[in-house]
């Protein structure tokens, strides 16, 4: 029945519902955590810190964000021409 | 899958496609008891020798056929809203998937954890098996887990697309630069049949798209196959 289709918990993980993007035009929820996942790194690397806290925005971008955009951005990153504040 | 000359819904596989039906069954006896009873009326009208030339008003029957509308379209209203809002209940999905519109195929992602990413294309008439349906096989179905809330996501890689199953009750615009949210939840394993429904090009028409829902352990098999 239904509750043993039930998934083990701790081994299904998918982004939860953010607030912040309730709506169905979920582009600026991926954009939003990728800008946020390279913010923390640059931020923990410049104090010295670790960037385990950023896997975070890691894994919530790379759950939402379309392969092709991930990599249109991080080749743009690489050349210094991406649009966005990091 | 759709039959041969169907002129109804195709059998619910969601909850809310179930709803839907309701809806759609109470909408069209209310449409079906108005145009019989104009058509009637009409029938009555133009089939009798009586004549009343000094009507001047006729405040009773007036004052019905102004409340009796108001009621019924209230009676309309609020079964509609109720659904409207169950569609957007916040649910907290167990899986996303992401599909890309492309001329003229569907491309699906699974990032929850490794990469899985491939193409599906219709499979063409002249490679059909038989007993598979024409215009609506895929080289590769997008196999999901049944009653688990779902997480769709439908972009586009160059012009509009839209991402149908009708028995989920699912149609959404794939639009390129904006990710469109929808929820998936099926009751029953089976194998859901949809087609691409905004117009994109030469093979719109040729870009199906395939659900093959089973039981959590079998999608977890097909994940762990796939991914080698």
């Amino acid at each position: 029945g239904a509750e043993s289709q039930k998934p083990p918990p701790g081994k299904w993980w998918t982004p939860p519902f953010d607030p912040r993007f309730p709506n169905q035009n979920q582009t600026r929820n991926c954009y939003q955590n990728f800008l946020d996942y390279h913010r923390c790194q640059k931020t923990m690397k410049r104090r010295g810190k670790s960037a385990q806290p950023c896997e975070y925005y890691f894994r919530v971008y790379h759950s939402l964000c379309p392969i092709s955009w991930v990599q249109r951005w991080n080749d743009q990153i690489k050349e210094g021409t991406f649009a966005g504040k990091i | 899958m759709a039959h041969p000359a169907q002129l109804g819904f195709q059998d619910a596989a969601s909850p809310i496609m179930e709803e839907l039906m309701y809806f759609h069954d109470h909408t069209l006896m209310i449409v079906f008891l108005i145009s019989s009873l104009v058509l009637y009326i009409i029938s009555l009208m133009l089939t009798t020798e009586l004549t009343h030339t000094s009507t001047m008003d006729a405040q009773e029957v007036e004052t019905v056929w102004t409340i009796l509308p108001a009621v019924i379209l209230i009676l309309i209203a609020l079964p509609s809203l109720r659904i409207l809002y169950m569609m957007d209940e916040i649910t907290t999905p167990t899986l996303t998937l992401k599909t890309m519109g492309h001329q003229w195929y569907w491309s699906y992602e699974y990032t929850d954890y490794e990469n899985l990413c491939f193409d599906s294309y219709m499979t063409p008439p002249l490679e059909l098996d038989p007993g598979e349906l024409r215009l609506l096989e895929v080289d590769n179905r997008v196999v999901l887990p049944t009653e688990m809330s779902i997480r769709m996501l439908i972009s586009s890689e160059d012009v509009l697309h839209s991402w149908t199953v009708p028995s989920l009750g699912v149609k959404t615009d794939a639009i390129p630069g904006r990710l469109n949210q929808a929820t998936l939840m099926t009751s029953r394993p089976g194998i859901y049949y949809g087609q691409c429904s905004e117009i994109c090009g030469a093979n719109h028409s040729f870009m199906p798209i395939v659900l093959e829902l089973v039981p959590l352990k079998h999608f977890e098999e097909w994940l762990l196959s796939t991914l080698e």
